[in-house]
């Protein structure tokens, strides 16, 4: 077996979490997306990042 | 050239030229759908992935290669962009606070412990939180494997991290300003050094490779924080998928006082689609699936392990993810962005997964990962 397998695999793993997710998630509105920069934006940032420490500590 | 050759390389050019123009495709169609960032954040993933995979720039490899042969050039080279990135990103936190955050956290006892276990998982499947997703876009099978379980494990560490933080946490402490740029180098200057007075004779050279490596991620790390606000993360995406995928099956997320947080609901309500980590985390692994595919063209063939390796990949899958949540983050979150943007947490995180990897190194080949002969 080669890897041919493993990365069709990989493909449709990805492929099927995105279509998944697509389909349970509020759809996305590109009109009120952030600016395409974080630095100048004047707005606070928000995304989620692992170093994060849990709400309320 | 014979007619067949000449047939079989414009073949191999035109699949290159598809996979190209798919993965600009897939950035066009994330930036219309969800917004520009969205979609830039995409490109730098896909510029990770193609930059690990394609100059073999990684963090589990070479801590064994120091290890077990003591050549630290690939460590070295970690070191350098992690300095690259120090010298920007510090004094350009300091001055931007409220858009631009730093991967700063606590130190704890499940911080340490978690980063030690962490350490050692990442030793035993050859595959860190970046590394992994690199090691599942290039169709290794481990890597294939371990992605799902360690997604489950980030996703469960998440669920559980008040009660591990309850456990003694330290106040955050952040090296900020042109003074924590200049005490992160000097930091950064003496494990170097360390590392070359260990070094075995003769392997003290960082290929060139690694050197561009080394600037690329910097420049990658760099953009990822300009753009997104935030330094380049891993796990909490991944937990995020299985958050996503624990909801769908019915799992109240609302029992939970980190995914009932209120940032938390909205990720989850949202698509992975406008989360960064998400983004990042499938270029990585589509960077890594081009690399490949341009290399051997899905040929090389899958090694034989004996059963034992596959469940210890899905058991070091599950305590990477767990582990990287107690620890605030993986050897991208807590040692490169940790250290890069000035958390201390980083640098214990460093000690304590290198402590862990020297355990994993053993552990390795008593799991059977070391192939058949």
């Amino acid at each position: 077996m080669t890897r041919r397998a493993t990365m069709l695999a990989v493909a449709i793993m990805v492929g099927g979490l995105i279509a998944l997710d697509l389909a349970a998630s509020v759809p996305p509105n590109p009109f009120k997306a952030p600016p395409l920069l974080a630095l100048g934006s004047g707005q606070a940032s928000g995304g989620a990042h692992c170093a994060a420490l849990p709400p309320g500590r | 050239m014979s007619d067949a050759t000449a047939a079989r390389r414009m073949g191999r050019g035109t699949e290159r030229t598809i996979l190209i123009l798919l993965a600009l495709a897939a950035v066009f169609a994330v930036a219309a759908a969800t917004g520009a960032r969205f979609g830039l954040l995409l490109l730098i993933g896909l510029g990770f992935g193609i930059t690990l995979e394609g100059l073999r720039f990684g963090f589990a490899g070479p801590w064994r290669a120091m290890i077990v042969r003591r050549e630290p050039a690939g460590l070295l080279a970690q070191l350098l962009s992690i300095g690259l990135v120090a010298i920007v990103a510090i004094p350009l936190i300091t001055e931007n606070g409220t858009e631009l955050i730093g991967a700063h956290a606590p130190v704890g006892f499940a911080m340490i412990g978690g980063a030690f276990v962490f350490g050692a998982a990442m030793q035993v499947v050859l595959g860190c939180g970046s590394g992994t997703l690199v090691n599942a876009g290039s169709g290794n099978p481990v890597g294939v494997l371990a992605l799902p379980f360690f997604a489950i494990g980030s996703f469960l560490g998440a669920s559980h991290l008040t009660w591990w933080t309850d456990l003694g946490t330290a106040p955050i402490i952040v090296l900020d300003g042109y003074d924590g740029a200049a005490m992160t180098l000097a930091g950064l200057a003496a494990v170097a050094a360390v590392l070359l007075l260990l070094a075995a004779p003769g392997s003290r050279k960082v290929p060139p490779r690694l050197w561009v490596a080394a600037g690329l991620i910097a420049a990658l790390a760099l953009a990822n924080l300009v753009v997104a606000g935030q330094p380049w993360g891993v796990v909490y995406g991944l937990g995020l998928w299985a958050a996503k995928g624990a909801q769908a099956i019915g799992v109240d997320l609302t029992a939970s006082l980190f995914w009932s947080a209120p940032g938390n609901v909205d990720r989850v309500r949202e698509t992975i689609l406008t989360d960064v980590t998400s983004l990042t985390n499938i270029g990585i692994i589509g960077g890594a699936f081009l690399v490949a595919a341009w290399r051997h063209g899905f040929t090389q063939p899958i090694p034989d392990l004996p059963p034992r390796a596959w469940v210890a990949t899905v058991v070091a899958g599950l305590l990477l993810g767990y582990s990287s949540r107690l620890a605030f983050g993986c050897n991208v979150g807590a040692f490169f962005s940790g250290v890069s943007t000035g958390s201390l947490h980083g640098w214990v995180w460093f000690v304590a997964a290198f402590l862990g990897s020297w355990w994993g190194v053993k552990l390795r080949p008593m799991l059977g990962l070391e192939g058949r002969p």
